[in-house]
This record gives C-alpha cells, structure tokens and sequence, in this order.
C-alpha cells in the first residue's frame, strides 16, 4: 500500500487545511475516479465498520473485565443480528425467559452493558465506564449487579429496571460505527425508566467514549455521576436536566435507540 | 372497500386501499417492521393483480388518511385539478402503467398532467412497475427550476456540495468546499448541515458560504439546513438567506414531529421570496424527505412507507421548490436493508417526485449497519443518471464526517458527467470555464501543483 502513487494530496495547501478537518480532502484523481490508495483506505474503514457492527458479543470477556463485580446476562426478543438489525422493535424488549434471571431490589441505579452496534467498542470500554462511575457514586447509592445484555438498543434497560425495580438506569451502548471510529461508546442515563412510555426526551446521553481520540473514562464517569445525582434530586432525567459539565449531545442520533 | 383477487387457487383479501397499496409493495424492511408487508411471496403478487384493476379516481374518493383529521389529505384533495386529470380519468392502475410507458406520454403530455396527479396515484402505479419502467418514464419529465443557476435541464446534472464539519469549523467547511469546487461540484447548492441549529452558528456558515460565492462570482445558492423557524427568524435579521431549508413528510402528524406546520412554511415560504435573491429564478425552497421518517415518528397511519413517503411531494410542490432531495438510505437498515431496497426506493421516489412535477435529487447514501457499500452506490447513481436525476449529493470523498454515513463522492459525479454526456448546469458551467476549471472536452480539469486563483479559499481560512 506505501508503494501506491501519492496524488494532489502531498500539496502544502492540502497539508495545511488538512489540519482543519478529517474530511477526504485533496485526494486527486485517476481519470474521473479515486486513486486506488484512497479507493482502498476508504475500504478498510468501510470494513471496519462492518465488522464492529457483525462480530458476536462476548459477555464473558466483559466480565472478566469487572472483577467482584457481580453479572447477570441477558438477551432481548430478537433472535439474531439479521434480526436485530431489521427489528429496533424487538432489540427494546427482553427474552421472555431472560427476564426471570433479572434480581429484583431496593437499587437505585443499574448499569446495562449492550452490544448496540459496536461489539468492539462494548469490549474495550464500557467495562473501564462501569468501574470508574461505581467508585465516584457514595454508599446512599444501592448498585444492582451489572446487566450484560445481547441484540441490545438503548430502550431494553428501561425493560431491565423495571423487571429489576431500579430507580435509574445507565445503558453504556456500542455506538453505530463510522468512517472514522468503530469503537464508540455511548451511555444514556434514565431515571424511573417506564417500558414502552419512555421517550428519548427523557434520557441524557454521552457519547464518543473512547480514549485516547474521543471522552476519556474518566471524563465520562464525572459526567455520568453528576447527571445522576441531579437526576435523582430533580426526580427526572431528559432534555430539561442540564449537564453542567458542558456535555455534547451532537452524536445522539448516531445511537442506536 | 375491500379488494380481492385469486391467485395460486387462493382467494386474497386486502380490507382497504391501504392494505392493498401496502401488501402490493416490493419487499422492505420498514412496512414488515410496520406489519403491514405482504405474508407472502403470492400474496404479493395477488395484491398487484387486484391493484391494478382499482381505477385512478378510486384515490380520490377513498382518502387513505382521513381528511377531517389531516392537513396533508385535505392538500392533496383541495389542490387536485380535475382538468389537468381529465386524460387519464377513466384509467386503472394498470392502464395507467401502460399509458405512462407509452409513446403518448411525452415530456409535455406528462408536465400538464403533473397537478392532476395525487401521490397516491403515482404510488400506486409505481407499485406495478420494474427498476427499468421507473427509469423509462421519469427519464421523460423535465421539470425545470432556477434560483442563480437552472436545474433540471435536459443532459444536465447538478450536484449539491455538501462541505460539512462535525463542529462546523470554518476552516474544515473552507478546506471541504474548495475541494468540492475544483472538483466541478455544488451547482444545485453549497448545502452545509450544521453541527447545532443555534442561530448564531447558522448564521456563521451563513456569511462564509454567502462571501465565498460574492467574492468568486459563483452563480450557485447556497443554504445552511436549519429548522424553517431558525431561518425565517434569521430573515429577519437580515442574514443572507437564499433557499429556506425544511425536512417534510407525508402526514400532518409526522410534520408535527419536526415541528412543522404548512402555515410555518407559508410563512416561511413568502419571507424567502421577498428577499428576492436569485438572479435566473425565483425557486426558493429546498425540501429533503425520505422512506422511513413516518413510520419513525409513529405517524404513519397504517400507510405503507412509499405511499406516506409520496405523499410529502404533495407537501413540497405547494411551494414550488428549487430542490427536493430525498435522502434514500439514511435512516438506516430498519427501514431500507440493502443496496437491493435503498435502490429500489431511490427509483420509486425519483419517479413519483417527478410525476408529481417536482425537481428530484437524491442523496445515495448509506449507512454502516446496513447491507451496501460503495458499489451499490455507483449502481444506484447509473440508474439514476439515466433516470435523469436533477441533481445528487456529494462529499468528500463520499464520507460525511458531520452525519457519519456515507453518500456519493464529488468523484462519482465527474464519472457520471463523463459515463453518460451530463453537463453542469449552464451558468455554473461558464462560471468553470471563466476560472479554467472546465477542459476541451467539457470535463473538469485536474488541478494540479501549480496554484489555482480558487485555492485563495482554503488558503485564507487556514491561515
């Protein structure tokens, strides 16, 4: 791929304004089509992408990154990821014989580890999110066991707490992979989540976690911390409940809800 | 009404109009996500059959949507012109297809049936019709538009530069832009999606897209895809506003979730025609639409996903708009799974848009969870260049770094000037032949080492 010709692209202007933006600028041409290193460059990121949507969640791999934490496993409706993809519908609702593992309790938030769209993103981060949030949140707060769930969209923890009796609920999702990053993590915090009655309007949501490029864990815990200690004060989570650490919310759409 | 026909030695039934458009639709992903797909392969077939003996005016008098209780039933029905219907009254659905593939059905035969037509119409008929009938008689309607630059003509094909920025940093936008240009791009419009919708930021990208094409000569438009009620807000105050901006679906409720009401675009609309700010036309709305948007805001009214989609053309023609873009594999494989369906969509949309007389672009896109890739994309712009699309979509290098999702490359637009003759549109080509982008041949000329007067954009910004 190094021996491939370099085009208009080693030009200083495009060197320059390069700095300015990650966008294919400048790539020249080849006839009216792409050089065939930027043909290719575009593939790999295409393939990534691809693969962090199709490789198979590996709960015990999450797992294992949670120590002394105790798990409960999960699989919501849909059957398959042919399915999953095609049915947000049943990606949002539990296994019917799933639910029975769900422990029931007096807790006050649930983390919800799901594949989403991004395997990848779930194995490298959400684990590190997890830890880093539980250690910032005091003793009044009663953690349930953290919920591993597969074929998983953002609404299925609102199915999780209620079965679960938890006051709020931190889903820490695989975001939908892009060009540029496959492994993105996002979490959307709900407090008193009521299946099938709760909107997006009334979750917050942090996404892009993956260091070293996007939110550090670190950040994201404080973030998440302050979001649910506000939540519970004000009763209610959603677009009303300002995040005073200046959070972004520009990538919520590319969650999958 | 119910519908029935036998097929296979069985009899189908189909209780409504709906259910029948619904059941006779070509496979997607969104009407079974709905549960309103045919059950089955036959069932399918069976419904088409019986669609094609319900005859044109039936869509007149069995609204699919009922009119006391939604505003876009009532503008489809209140706006029909009977004279203008008057050749294919007495029709059937499938009479109708055959007449449309017809000979008698020329460019100026089609363009005086276009407000006889309802959404409706052209949904059903397109229902009973090949990817090769749906490039054959959209290939047929011009529909002619002009704001500083004339889209639509024959053997003309305009792009939308699409220089967008995650944070809409103009140095990012400038550097995307000036790509954009010296690659022959952005003679439908310099289109920027903006990273919020905070007037402030629009009115920014605003004053940068406005200097660039003042300081150059461009004649293009450029608009920065805001909610109407920022831009009329930013009319107000004087920002340069040329084309108003608005997503639009196909019933009342789902333009109740973008927040849109026909009153806030009538509003909108007038503000954006007493600015007076194009040269060549007076076209000065731009409307994007998509299958799926109804059925993702649960507005859908048991209607299939191309009917509803349809039916924002009726929203859209009301305010003769310079561009309609249907944005066809956007919203993601739930609603459209693969290069096969967003395909299939793409065609249906162009054709009934077209029908309905509106000037129909597409963003060919994708995105990563759904079954496609870029080959699907050149297979998708081919069909549609020989459909003769008024205008696509381009990015750098088709990745949109701001929405994340991939569309077409300002490159597959050179390839489908080059493949197929299309010429830019005929002000924005003299404007590339006057700043020596344009070569003997009429293709764009590759700029190389040396400098190009145009490159003062990006070298001014990235200062």
């Amino acid at each position: 791929m190094t021996n491939l010709p370099v085009h208009g692209g080693d030009l200083a202007l495009w060197s320059a304004l390069r700095r300015h933006t990650q966008a294919r600028i400048g790539l020249g041409r080849a006839g009216a089509a792409l050089p065939t290193r930027h043909r290719l460059e575009l593939q790999a990121a295409h393939a990534a992408a691809r693969d962090a949507v199709h490789s198979p969640f590996a709960p015990d791999t999450v797992a294992a990154a949670l120590p002394g934490t105790p798990t409960v496993r999960v699989r919501s409706a849909a059957p398959d990821r042919l399915t999953y993809l095609q049915r947000p519908d049943l990606g949002r609702r539990l296994h019917p014989t799933d639910r029975a593992h769900l422990p029931a309790g007096e807790w006050d938030v649930v983390f919800v580890i799901a594949d989403g769209l991004s395997s990848r993103a779930v194995h490298e981060h959400a684990a590190a999110v997890v830890h880093a949030t539980a250690a910032r949140l005091d003793d009044t707060w009663r953690l349930a066991p953290v919920v591993l769930a597969e074929q998983a969209r953002v609404a299925l923890g609102d199915d999780i707490a209620h079965a679960m009796g938890a006051a709020a609920v931190v889903v820490l999702v695989g975001e939908r992979p892009g060009m540029s990053a496959a492994d993105s993590l996002g979490a959307y915090l709900t407090h008193a989540p009521q299946p099938g009655i709760t909107t997006d309007a009334h979750r917050n949501c942090l996404s892009n976690i993956r260091p070293p490029l996007g939110l550090p864990y670190e950040t994201a815990a404080t973030k998440l911390t302050a979001l649910l200690t506000r939540a519970r004060e004000l009763g209610h989570s959603g677009v009303d409940l300002k995040d005073e650490t200046a959070l972004t919310e520009s990538a919520a759409d590319q969650l999958p809800r | 009404m119910s519908y029935t026909s036998v097929l296979g030695g069985h009899r189908h039934r189909f209780e409504n109009l709906a259910r029948l458009l619904a059941a006779a639709s070509p496979e997607r992903s969104g009407d079974r996500l709905a549960g309103l797909a045919a059950r089955s392969a036959q069932e399918r077939v069976a419904a088409r059959w019986a669609l094609a003996e319900v005859p044109l005016t039936a869509f007149l008098t069995e609204p699919l949507i009922p009119y006391e209780s939604d505003d876009v039933t009532r503008l489809i029905l209140d706006g029909h012109d009977t004279a203008a219907f008057a050749p294919v009254a007495g029709l059937t659905v499938g009479e109708f297809r055959e007449w449309l593939l017809s000979e008698r059905a020329d460019a100026a035969a089609l363009a005086a049936l276009a407000p006889g037509l309802t959404p409706e119409m052209v949904a059903a008929v397109s229902k009973l019709m090949g990817n090769a009938d749906l490039v054959a008689v959209a290939r047929k309607v011009r529909v002619v538009t002009a704001f500083r630059s004339t889209i639509g003509l024959p053997g003309r094909l305009a792009t939308r530069l699409q220089p967008n920025h995650p944070t809409d940093d103009p140095a990012g936008v400038a550097a995307a832009l000036l790509d954009g240009l010296l690659l022959g791009s952005g003679d439908a419009v310099i289109g920027i999606n903006p990273a919020t919708d905070s007037p402030r930021a629009v009115r920014d990208l605003l004053e940068l897209l406005d200097g660039v094409i003042r300081r150059y000569a461009i004649p293009t438009q450029s608009c920065v895809l805001c909610h109407v009620t920022t831009s009329v807000d930013l009319m107000e105050r004087g920002a340069p506003v040329d084309l108003v901006f608005q997503s639009v679906a196909g019933t009342q409720a789902a333009n109740a979730s973008f927040g849109v009401t026909l009153g806030l675009l009538d509003e909108a609309y007038e503000a954006a025609l007493a600015l007076d700010r194009g040269t060549v036309g007076r076209n000065v709305m731009y409307f994007e639409t998509g299958q799926g948007s109804a059925l993702s805001a649960d507005a859908h009214h048991g209607v299939d996903q191309q009917t509803v989609e349809a039916r924002a053309y009726a929203v859209a023609r009301r305010y003769d708009p310079l561009l309609v873009n249907t944005v066809v594999g956007f919203i993601g494989p739930e609603y459209l799974y693969d290069g096969r369906q967003i395909l299939r969509a793409a065609l249906e949309d162009h054709f009934c848009g077209k029908l309905l007389g509106l000037p129909m672009g597409l963003d060919i896109c994708y995105t990563n969870h759904a079954d496609a890739d870029d080959d699907d994309v050149a297979t998708m712009l081919t069909m549609l260049g020989v459909a003769g699309a008024s205008f696509v979509i381009c990015t750098p290098g088709g990745d949109d770094i701001m929405l994340n999702y991939q569309s077409a490359s300002y490159h597959d637009a050179l390839y489908l000037r080059q493949v197929l003759g299309l010429r830019p549109a005929p002000e924005f080509e003299a404007w590339l032949a006057s700043i020596g982008l344009l070569d003997e041949g009429g293709g764009i000329r590759e700029v190389l080492g040396e400098a190009h007067p145009l490159t003062a954009i990006g070298r001014d910004l990235a200062a």
